[in-house]
């Protein structure tokens, strides 16, 4: 059942000489129907009982957040701080935008909805990993 | 000037106030009713109120009379308010709600389980707390002051006592009625009257805003100096009244002041005529209205640090302020918590986008508050002068009406958090009784302080509490909520390393005169100091004390971080 159809001189079956190493096969499924044993703890008994796997768990779930956190606020903020440098050290203080000048079009006007979207974004993302926290955390 | 319909919207607004709040007296009746509603608020009526709080005298008359004086540098005010709630939604909004505390002293001690944290945190943020309202009860005198004549203190006074009254009659449950409220009518106030403005603006020519040339009057215009000031006059100007002019007294007289400093006495009342430059108050920059729409022309001795220390400060600082942590418990979990956050984030985006244009306006029709000194009263001022009559006055008490909105309502939210604060923490008092008592005492310390402070414009004064928050509150939230390592020590250590020189530069600035000494942008703008300095105290100390990390600090993360529905242990004592 194992023996690859691709091999054209296999040894016979009834000679059991060591010489030729057997050809391997991987096997890549249990090939059975029988249930799987079932892990005797979920993860959220891991974490109630304050395990090891159980620290793992909310470890991988708050450096996630965090990172996340960290990423939309360097982004969103870190853009804005920039800002002062430019208007120090450039001119493009003095550049106009439809009518107004850029300082005033940038702090007035598009900063809001940048900031509105970089919130929606994050709730997005934050509400998909506490998601797959849950799946994980409660799979049986 | 006096004008009946504004002091009617004030009334209105004053009474409608206790009206909504005596609503909300029916439906309150236990000590959890009290202090957060019992959690029962859905995240539109929540973030109402959250923007309702947060918009205080310093967004609504503050931002605009700064950047009526200062120019686009102070820009970075508004900008800063609402990129406050950015940083509060992705790194504290979930995890506090989920702490499952009331206040920030509560969130504390749910972290650290220690009563010395608790007691430092209490009262750093009853010091924010009334370092908050300070300005909210100068700008109320300002109002009054500016539509009525009446003196400074009444104006405060009022204020006090409605917002003591309301909040001892209905505690939370009514202020979340009357903070939604109140978002909504501090929006119109401040909306339709500005595009009427707008209007008027377009109608007469839309003059415009950024000419090379100094601000002029428009008419002959009589000015009172309320107090003593200093001015600079960029072109020599002849002026006709009453009063003392660099130490000479003239009486209905003529008199030419010439370019260059003076010193304008205590009620004197000046005509200046139609046409003439303005001069203007020290310490604002020489700019025509061409200089003053560019970047750095506030006369600041250090524009850059200035900028980047108020990014600081308000990027940080919202987190911490007392009335805002303390909203995030009437959200029922940690999602709720972040819609809500996200809801508050567009309703900031809405208001912020119309004190710019009040501030720019006024350059061309008010310019005679650049000399006084009362930039702040702008936004009052504005709709009289620019729509004569009927329409003008009506404009002019929508949005006296609205100001005043803004400082109930702000204060109201302080009050209620700080009651809790004082209640719990330092009076040792509790149930209802001892929250009406710490109500009472919350309101009376900045009622008598605002008898002290030098009138500096309110959103500077507000700048300088959120630096506090920032730098003591802020590491303490940020810190406590990512990082397992800290220990209680480095809390404390952090908190006051950050705190302390925050509140005593804030204290200095306010109190006294510091003139234009080269250290004293580090105090009027400490955050870029006093900030790293507390993150990074409270860091390094708890490296160095690791036999003090508080106990089941695992157990408490896992309550910060993990979703409500998940039945993990953490959240014991949810309600």
């Amino acid at each position: 059942m194992t023996n690859p159809p691709s091999s054209p001189n296999r040894p016979a079956e009834n000679r059991p000489v060591q010489s030729k190493p057997v050809q391997r096969v991987t096997v890549t499924s249990p090939r059975t129907r029988a249930p799987r044993a079932r892990r005797p703890y979920s993860g959220t008994r891991e974490i109630n009982e304050q395990s090891e796997l159980g620290a793992v768990y909310m470890r991988t779930l708050i450096r996630a957040q965090r990172r996340l956190g960290l990423f939309v606020c360097l982004i969103a903020c870190g853009s804005l701080m920039t800002l002062p440098l430019l208007f120090t050290f450039t001119d493009v203080g003095r550049v106009k935008v439809m009518g107004l000048g850029l300082p005033w079009f940038l702090l007035c006007v598009l900063v809001f909805p940048m900031l509105l979207l970089a919130g929606w974004f994050y709730v997005r993302q934050a509400e998909r990993s506490e998601r797959e926290f849950a799946e994980l955390v409660e799979r049986p | 000037m006096t004008h009946t319909s504004a002091i009617v919207a004030v009334i209105t607004v004053a009474l409608g106030t206790i009206l909504v709040g005596t609503y909300g007296l029916r439906v309150s009746r236990t000590t959890s009713d009290f202090y957060v509603a019992s959690r029962t608020v859905s995240p539109w009526w929540n973030a109402s109120a959250i923007g309702g709080e947060y918009l205080s005298a310093a967004s609504f008359v503050g931002i605009a009379g700064l950047i009526f004086a200062y120019g686009p540098d102070m820009l970075w005010f508004p900008v800063g308010y609402t990129a406050g709630y950015l940083v509060l939604l992705t790194m504290v909004a979930a995890p506090l709600r989920r702490s499952g505390a009331y206040t920030l002293p509560d969130f504390a001690e749910a972290r650290f389980r220690s009563r010395v944290v608790r007691a430092v945190a209490s009262v750093l943020a009853l010091m924010i707390g009334w370092l908050y309202l300070l300005p909210q009860f100068e700008g109320a005198g300002l109002t009054l002051h500016t539509v009525t004549g009446a003196p400074d203190w009444v104006g405060a006074l009022i204020v006090a006592v409605v917002v003591t009254v309301n909040v001892i009659s209905g505690g939370m449950r009514s202020i979340t009625f009357v903070q939604a409220f109140q978002y909504w009518l501090k929006l119109t106030a401040i909306t339709v009257p500005i595009v009427f403005l707008i209007g008027a603006w377009q109608s007469q020519g839309a003059e415009s805003l950024t000419k090379p040339e100094f601000p002029v009057f428009r008419e002959d215009t009589t000015v009172t100096f309320p107090k003593t000031t200093g001015v600079h006059a960029e072109k020599p100007v002849f002026i006709n009244g009453s009063g003392v002019v660099d130490g000479l007294r003239i009486e209905n007289a003529g008199h030419f002041l010439t370019t260059g400093d003076h010193v304008i006495g205590e009620n004197s009342r000046f005509e200046f005529p139609a046409g003439a430059v303005v001069p203007h108050v020290h310490g604002t920059g020489h700019n025509t209205n061409e200089s003053w729409s560019l970047p750095l022309s506030s006369n600041s001795p250090f524009p850059l640090y200035a900028a980047y220390s108020l990014i600081i400060a308000t990027f940080l600082g919202t987190m911490g302020l007392p009335h805002v942590i303390v909203r995030f418990y009437t959200n029922p979990n940690g999602h709720a918590a972040r819609r809500t956050t996200l809801i508050v984030l567009g309703l900031l985006s809405v208001f912020y986008l119309m004190p710019p244009m009040y501030g720019a306006l006024g350059r061309l029709y008010t310019p005679e508050l650049l000399m006084t000194g009362q930039t702040d009263a702008v936004v009052l001022v504005l709709p009289s002068k620019m729509i004569a009559g009927f329409g003008g006055e009506l404009l002019g008490a929508l949005v006296a009406g609205g100001a005043f909105a803004a400082f109930l309502s702000t204060s109201s939210g302080l009050m209620v958090s700080l009651a809790g604060v004082l209640s719990q923490d330092v009076l040792r008092l509790g149930g209802v009784r001892g929250f009406r008592v710490s109500t009472v005492l919350a309101g009376l310390v900045p009622l008598s302080m605002t008898f002290l402070s030098t009138g500096m414009p309110v959103a500077d004064m507000v700048g300088l509490a959120f630096a506090v928050a920032a730098s003591s509150l802020c590491p303490l939230l940020l810190l406590g909520i990512w990082s397992s390592r800290i220990t209680t020590v480095g809390a404390v250590a952090g908190m006051l390393a950050g705190g302390l020189p925050a509140l005593t530069a804030g204290l200095v600035t306010m109190f006294t005169e510091t003139g234009n000494a080269w250290y004293q942008v580090l105090l009027s703008r400490p955050a870029a100091w006093t900030v790293p300095l507390g993150f990074t105290v409270m860091y390094v100390v708890s490296l160095l004390t690791p036999r003090r990390v508080p106990a089941g600090v695992n157990r408490a993360m896992v309550k910060l971080h993990a979703p409500e529905n998940l039945g993990l242990e953490a959240g014991e004592d949810r309600s």
